[in-house]
């Protein structure tokens, strides 16, 4: 691997301002001299199918249904039943447990296109694959792996619990509690906010098994949904309201001390690492969603002519959504990238804390414009541009709320300039 | 019931939601960065096949080709087709414009190597509408045919098809090898699945070209120009019948 040489001007820049070169680390460059580079615009020729693949499916069987889903606030079995069929649900595993074995960018596709759709949909796709299934593929033992993965492949359902009333940023001052009985574990304790829980059948649960320990307490077991989860209220929400969010409660729920998830307190690390990527398929989502909202008001600026004119040739009009058209790009490029660094095995935690900040942000202008464009219409809902303009919101605030993603941020940077 | 041998052959055309503009030297519709799928009646066809081999089982249905005859992004539309569940391809890989008559003869002179019982093709392609490949290839190789089907079956090595005409439906029964051509309503395509468009990279597909298989590809007819249609004017309103059927005779010039 051979160091690009900095451009001469910036060598003189660092010796100015008496850094030493060897700490400019953010501008060195290595690349494998036969690599070849390409846009992000290029996908590899399965990726390409599949995204079409999950396009039609968005199109063809989850459209009709969005609707219908928003008001009831229910998300139709046949569309989870849906996702399962078309392989929507285990699109890293490996194929030996029934999965498509394919790339991570692959599952960011599938949540964008998903997302183009209904926010809803998409985001229950993301947290099984994102978060659920890949923590069984990264951080649990053989056994789990065997009992769990094929499960979750093909019909069952996972949810990530972290989150409680009094912990969400600060989500290692976690109270609910394990205390070890024989060779079970007794759980007590409630969760918040947590994503697909009314239809889950298995439960990423994070509790600690000695406070005194603080975060290193912190330990993630695998309940099944009979082994006693409660839930104890479904909230009703503005936006993603198909997707069910729902208060959790624990009750000496006993879980067999195998189901503990890589080692006991070392919960905080499967935590910490697996949101750097699940914030991937959130930026993934709220791409999708910002896509979406576009596609579905600009037909409408050359359907619609006031003064003569349609109103998508006016010149205020043209500066609006050609500015959108630039952040939607640049948000997608930001997610696409950080995508491609993880595949890459390359560091990508502030470039995923990046995407998911900037596509939350552009998915709420992108939506908000959607909806203005649309005018009288755009407000009613009759128009698709309603929901993705409330489903925006939550961009912002799950998996790390943007002031989280800017602290990390932060951290990244004073890291790399502090002398 | 002995096993047969399904070819079924597909076509890559521009996908049929895109609106198609006419390309500047006027000799068709533009194709360059144009969104491209699989013919629709083609995924019908391939369904029809698959379909086939789940109600008969694998021991009747014993292989599923896919052939597809033209350039190299062709490829794309056989994977499709290993994606949804076609054993292997077959790629007659060819940069020329290719008529219906030059694919029929392709496909036959496939047929004679690969000896199928059945081949199912589209009724048309959305892009030339020609709906002649199937007759012709049926013509070529002797045997008999059942175009526009809306059901197919196969009973005691007899092929029954129920095929859509202008004055209703026909039931036609023939001995096989025989050829069919799909119609609308015959099924409704699957999509491929995420992991079957996986298992598809292992599937084999073989490239070859017009001259191995000795084929003259050369068109026979000159498209001198393509232009859009007359722009659709607005509809008058008409106050009686009488008034309509002078319009008809005498405006549109129809009656």
């Amino acid at each position: 691997m051979a160091e690009a040489r900095l451009p001469l001007r910036y060598r003189d820049y660092c010796a100015h301002l008496l850094i030493p070169l060897n700490k400019c680390r953010h501008r060195t460059i290595t690349t494998a001299p036969t690599q070849t580079t390409s846009s992000l615009h290029s996908l590899s020729e399965d990726e390409q199918m599949m995204k079409d693949a999950v396009s039609r499916f968005a199109r063809e069987t989850v459209q009709p249904l969005v609707s219908q889903m928003d008001e009831a606030e229910q998300m139709e079995p046949s569309i989870i039943k849906g996702l399962f069929e078309a392989g929507l649900m285990s699109v890293e595993t490996p194929a030996k447990y029934g999965g498509s074995e394919a790339s991570f960018t692959s599952a960011i596709l599938v949540i964008e296109e998903l997302a183009k759709v209904d926010p809803s949909v998409s985001v229950l796709c993301d947290v099984h694959n994102t978060l659920v299934n890949t923590v069984f593929r990264t951080y649990a033992g053989q056994h789990l792996k065997d009992k769990y993965l094929p499960m979750l492949s093909e019909d069952k359902l996972g949810c990530f619990c972290l989150s409680e009333a009094a912990s969400g940023s600060d989500a290692f001052a976690l109270q609910t509690r394990a205390v070890k009985d024989g060779d079970h574990y007794v759980l007590n304790g409630a969760k918040m906010w947590i994503t697909n829980s009314a239809e889950a059948d298995i439960f990423l649960v994070f509790a600690t098994v000695d406070p005194s320990l603080g975060y290193k307490g912190i330990t993630c077991f695998v309940v099944e949904r009979d082994m006693g989860v409660q839930i104890a209220k479904k909230e009703r929400k503005l936006g993603i309201r198909a997707s069910s969010t729902c208060q959790l409660s624990f009750d000496d729920v006993r879980v067999p001390a195998a189901n503990v998830l890589g080692e006991v307190g070392k919960g905080y690390k499967i935590a910490i690492e697996i949101l750097n990527e699940g914030r991937i398929g959130i930026a993934a989502q709220m791409l999708g969603l910002a896509q979406g909202a576009f596609d579905c008001a600009l037909p409408y600026l050359f359907q619609r002519k006031q003064f003569g004119s349609y109103i998508g040739d006016f010149q205020g009009m043209q500066h609006q959504y050609a500015q959108i058209a630039v952040d939607i790009e640049a948000a997608r490029l930001l997610t696409y990238n950080a995508a491609r660094l993880k595949e890459e095995g390359k560091p990508f935690a502030k470039e995923a804390a990046m995407a998911k900040l900037y596509a939350s942000q552009v998915a709420e202008r992108a939506s908000s414009r959607a909806v203005e464009w649309l005018g009288g219409v755009g407000f009613t809902r009759d128009f698709p541009a309603e929901k993705f303009y409330r489903d925006c919101k939550i961009g912002a605030i799950y998996e790390g709320t943007s002031n989280i993603q800017l602290q990390t941020i932060a951290k990244f940077l004073s890291k790399e300039y502090k002398a | 019931m002995s096993s047969l041998r399904i070819l079924v052959g597909v076509k890559r055309v521009v996908d049929s939601a895109v609106k198609v503009r006419v390309n500047s030297a006027q000799t068709g519709v533009e194709t360059a960065n144009v969104k491209h799928s699989m013919n629709p009646f083609d995924e019908i066809a391939v369904e029809e096949a698959i379909r086939l081999r789940e109600k008969h089982g694998k021991d009747v249905v014993q292989e599923i080709i896919a052939v597809s005859c033209g350039p190299a992004k062709a490829q794309e539309t056989l994977r499709t087709a290993l994606a949804m569940g076609a054993d292997r391809a077959i790629h007659v890989k060819t940069d020329d414009n290719l008529e219906p008559l030059s694919v029929a003869k392709l496909l036959s002179k496939i047929v004679g190597e690969e000896k199928p019982s059945l081949v199912i093709l589209g009724k048309q392609a959305i892009d030339d509408d020609s709906n002649q490949t199937g007759q012709m290839l049926a013509g070529l190789l002797n045997w008999p045919q059942a175009t526009f089907a809306s059901k197919v079956d196969i009973k005691d090595g007899v092929l029954e098809a129920v095929r859509e005409v202008d004055g209703g439906l026909e039931t036609v029964s023939s001995s096989l090898p025989a050829v069919v051509t799909t119609d609308l309503r015959l099924n409704e395509p699957r999509y491929a699945s995420l992991p079957n468009i996986m298992k598809a990279k292992k599937k084999p597909l073989k490239t070859v070209s017009p001259a191995d298989l000795g084929v003259d590809i050369r068109s026979r007819l000159q498209t001198l120009k393509v232009t859009e249609p007359a722009k659709r004017q607005g509809g008058k309103m008409v106050a009686s019948v009488d008034e309509l059927l002078d319009k008809l005779r005498n405006e549109a010039k129809v009656l």
